[in-house]
């Protein structure tokens, strides 16, 4: 599968995939407190799973394990690819 | 001891979504059966529960918090619940699980790997799933767990859950069943060892039925104790007055044919309530509509009840909706409550031709009014068997 590695498009999977984890989509956003949002530890191995199909970046549970906000999450997968 | 009561029914049958639904329509001599099995057609998760709560329950507990809703509602728990957290139990039973969940996954580990099985896979498939979405939704900090038994799962549970109660070790408890097994594997499974019904008809007690037709479902009561219950102005529906519980130690699937191991469960359930086979008016068989079931059944009536066994209507809710494995004993209590609080013996749906020496009132096609000499209370006895050689009878009494 080809992947698509820019930052642009990892936000946009990450905002996509906490949509389908039943997150409100209006209160998504890079600022929001994964917590405020209620997304919790079984959503982020989800999402660990959807971002490594996506972008072939491997995320283990001591990676997204002090993760606040959103963005920290983005920031990370961003970082893996550069 | 303690009396335990019933404030609270809840029920997601094949008859449509609510506990009055499914008793109203199996009195009317309403099928919930298409096409040789019973599935909740008119239940759709999403317009009952948020995204997450979907996503994060498998079939059957969907079906569970569902009818749970209805039963809280129905005791009035509103948003606030009326005793401590930490005295409110939930018991929950099942006879498989998240059966959906497991076969999805193993499909995903074949064709894609181990590491795309979902994170989410043990917690929906494990069995006590159900007690956990219960305990999660409602905000329960009792004695939280499932019981497995097969086909005896949802009355074991209310049992036990009315014990909880008896011994104080909880004022109140959410109690019943869920089973979602209508699946590729199970449906097989099921058929490879003969207990489905090649025609695809429910007929129990009757001499041409040929196995049970499957189906799925969830039945969930409120049990509270008595005291705390009249001191909160409750409206109290029924009274769990007996509960007996028995293994066959015989076979790993088939019923002994004396019916022994049921007998001792409705006479334990008897004692237990303090009644003899007099005080019965109705009985909610287990009735599979499998060959073996229903003459070991009808063995165990005649050893419990007596002479008193010819005189009392036997029906089974599985004539209506099939058999619901695990949530089949608490979804057949919900109904039989509000049989009895309406004082009518509920049909035997598709019985027509008896089989020699099964010669019970199985009250066929039309529902009929209880026969009670006086004005006391309605008591039924409704009986649970699972593979296993799982017996359980719960008496109840209307309110």
């Amino acid at each position: 599968m080809a992947t698509t590695t820019t930052p642009e498009a990892i936000e946009s999977t990450v905002f996509e995939s906490l949509k389908t984890f039943g997150a409100e989509p209006g209160a998504i956003s890079r600022d929001a407190q994964l917590a405020d949002i209620d997304i919790d530890s079984l959503d982020l191995a989800e999402l660990a799973q959807i971002i490594e199909d996506a972008h072939g970046v491997e995320l283990k549970g001591a990676d997204v394990e002090n993760v606040k906000t959103v963005g920290d999450v983005i920031d990370i997968v961003v970082a893996r690819t550069s | 001891m303690r009396d335990v009561v019933v404030t609270g029914l809840g029920a997601v049958s094949p008859l449509g979504v609510g506990a009055r639904t499914l008793y109203e329509r199996w009195s009317a001599g309403e099928s919930g059966i298409r096409d040789g099995e019973a599935p909740c057609a008119d239940f759709v998760a999403t317009e009952h529960l948020s995204v997450k709560e979907t996503r994060r329950a498998d079939r059957f507990s969907q079906l569970a918090v569902v009818a749970s809703d209805e039963a809280l509602a129905e005791a009035g728990w509103g948003d606030e619940l009326p005793y401590d957290p930490a005295e409110i139990g939930c018991v929950m039973g099942t006879g498989i699980g998240g059966i959906t969940t497991l076969e999805d996954n193993h499909d995903t580990l074949r064709d894609s790997g181990a590491s795309a099985v979902s994170p989410l896979a043990v917690p929906l498939m494990m069995s006590n799933a159900g007690s956990a979405a219960l305990s999660l939704r409602h905000g329960l900090n009792g004695s939280i767990f499932s019981v497995v038994s097969a086909c005896a799962a949802g009355a074991h549970a209310i049992g036990i859950a009315s014990r909880m109660i008896q011994h104080g070790e909880a004022k109140a408890v959410l109690t019943g069943g869920a089973e979602a097994p209508l699946t590729p594997l199970s449906r097989a499974a099921f058929a490879s060892m003969g207990a489905l019904s090649p025609s695809g008809v429910s007929r129990p007690f009757d001499a041409r039925r040929d196995g049970f037709v499957m189906g799925e479902g969830a039945g969930v009561l409120v049990l509270e104790a008595g005291d705390a219950a009249r001191e909160r102005g409750a409206r109290i529906l029924a009274t769990i007055r007996g509960y007996g519980s028995t293994g066959d130690a015989h076979h790993l699937t088939a019923p002994e044919v004396s019916g022994r191991g049921g007998a001792r469960a409705i006479q334990l359930a008897l004692s237990d309530a303090g009644l003899t086979a007099d005080g019965v008016d109705y009985v909610n068989a287990h009735g599979t509509s499998t060959p073996l079931n229903d003459r070991a059944e009808t063995a165990a009536l005649k050893s419990a009840l007596g002479e008193r066994a010819a005189q009392i209507p036997v029906s089974s809710t599985k004539s209506a909706i099939g058999h619901l494995l695990g949530a089949a004993g608490a979804v057949e209590a919900v109904a039989t409550v509000l049989a009895l609080r309406d004082r009518v013996a509920p049909p035997t749906l598709g019985w027509e031709e008896a089989e020699e020496g099964m010669d019970l009132d199985h009250v066929p096609g039309t529902a009929r009014p209880l026969a009670i000499e006086d004005d006391r209370p309605a008591v039924a006895i409704s009986n649970s068997f699972g593979f296993g050689g799982h017996n359980v009878a719960l008496c109840l009494e209307a309110a």
